[in-house]
């Protein structure tokens, strides 16, 4: 009997790492633009999809997957708005892994979409360590909150390209100093894009709906 | 609690490293976690003793060295230890755009037995093995 130690050097989400390298693949071949929307539970991820699709529908050809611990709900509602949507449900599981979006996207017609949005499971921690294939990923943090968010969560805000700071027109009735967030999430992150939004009266979308349209455009066969 | 995923994925990397250089028990395994992986060493260390519990891996120790956060800077190109969360350069103020280090979520080696006698637990450094009295 001998002890050894054998050098390994093998990043342990490897497996997850190749998934999502093939799935990434899949989207390039087919034109499609992909992002990953992630945040806290009811920050407002699926209110976000439905403006974006009543506002780009007509124009761009999309569909949603739809991750979450339990219930069909937020798919329906996707429906209802004329999407493809499937639904992931990972039963207590935190997070979206490379393995669910690759089953997801075999049910949809990837020949005739233009962009994939990706609703992660309502959760500003576990996702951003799980690359899906997106080319981007998308951080929607509203402002009840708290704006001491990105210091206290920094790997999402480190990792995303778009922040969206949700519910502004609820800015009057609380303490949230949004220019706090901004200063802190740029510190973690130049490169992150800020939009201040409100998704119930429709405040400042129209720089997200730009920035996205922009975005399928450049990534279109 | 993405620590159960991620300890899963180590536990098959770790079980088929042990395969291929025939492994009979594995002792201690070492790990480099960046600051920025958003990983919890104890419960990572939960997730790996509770997975492993059949297999060679049973009681191995997992040593994990924690990386800081490196950026460098885009303009002066200094690479710096990131502190309160603040990519930009000391320098020069300018924003790092780079990542040098931080995200890093590895195995680097394992220790183990191997040998033809199936005698149990070896490890020098490692699991106690209740004796029966």
């Amino acid at each position: 009997m001998t002890q050894i130690s054998v050098p390994v050097v093998r990043n342990i989400l490897q497996a997850n790492e190749r998934l999502a390298a093939a799935n990434r693949k899949r989207l390039e071949d087919a034109g499609i633009y992909a992002v990953n929307l992630m945040s806290s539970p009811g920050a407002g991820k699926t209110s976000l999809l439905e403006r974006t699709i009543e506002h780009l529908g007509g124009r761009i050809r999309m569909a949603v997957i739809e991750g979450d611990l339990q219930t069909s709900q937020d798919a329906e509602r996707i429906q209802s708005k004329g999407v493809q949507a499937v639904q992931i449900n990972t039963d207590g599981g935190c997070h979206l892994d490379g393995n669910m979006v690759q089953i997801a996207m075999d049910s949809l017609d990837l020949g005739h979409l233009d962009l994939l949005i990706i609703e992660n499971v309502g959760n500003l921690v576990c996702p951003a360590e799980f690359n899906l294939g997106e080319h981007d990923k998308i951080v929607i943090l509203s402002v009840t909150e708290g704006d001491d968010k990105p210091s206290k969560y920094p790997v999402m805000f480190q990792q995303s390209s778009v922040l969206l700071i949700n519910k502004i027109d609820l800015l009057p009735y609380i303490d949230c100093d949004v220019e706090k967030i901004r200063r802190d999430a740029s510190r973690l992150n130049a490169r992150l894009e800020i939009f201040a939004v409100s998704c119930r009266t429709g405040e400042g979308l129209e720089a997200w709906f730009s920035w996205l349209e922009k975005n399928v455009q450049e990534h279109k066969k | 609690m993405h620590e159960l995923s991620i300890a899963q994925s180590l536990l098959d990397i770790v079980l088929e490293e042990s395969e291929r250089h025939r492994l009979k028990k594995i002792c201690l395994i070492r790990l480099q976690v960046g600051e920025m992986a958003a990983v919890v060493p104890e419960a990572l260390n939960f997730c790996f003793e509770t997975l492993s519990e059949s297999t060679v891996a049973k009681g191995a120790a997992l040593e994990i060295e924690t990386l800081p956060v490196v950026a460098r800077c885009s303009e002066c190109r200094l690479s710096f230890q990131v502190e309160n969360q603040s990519f930009l350069c000391p320098e020069c103020g300018y924003p790092a755009l780079e990542m040098v280090s931080g995200r890093e979520l590895s195995i680097v080696s394992i220790e183990g037995e191997t040998g033809d006698r199936d005698d149990s637990d070896q490890c020098s450094s490692g699991s106690q093995h209740p004796s029966s009295e």
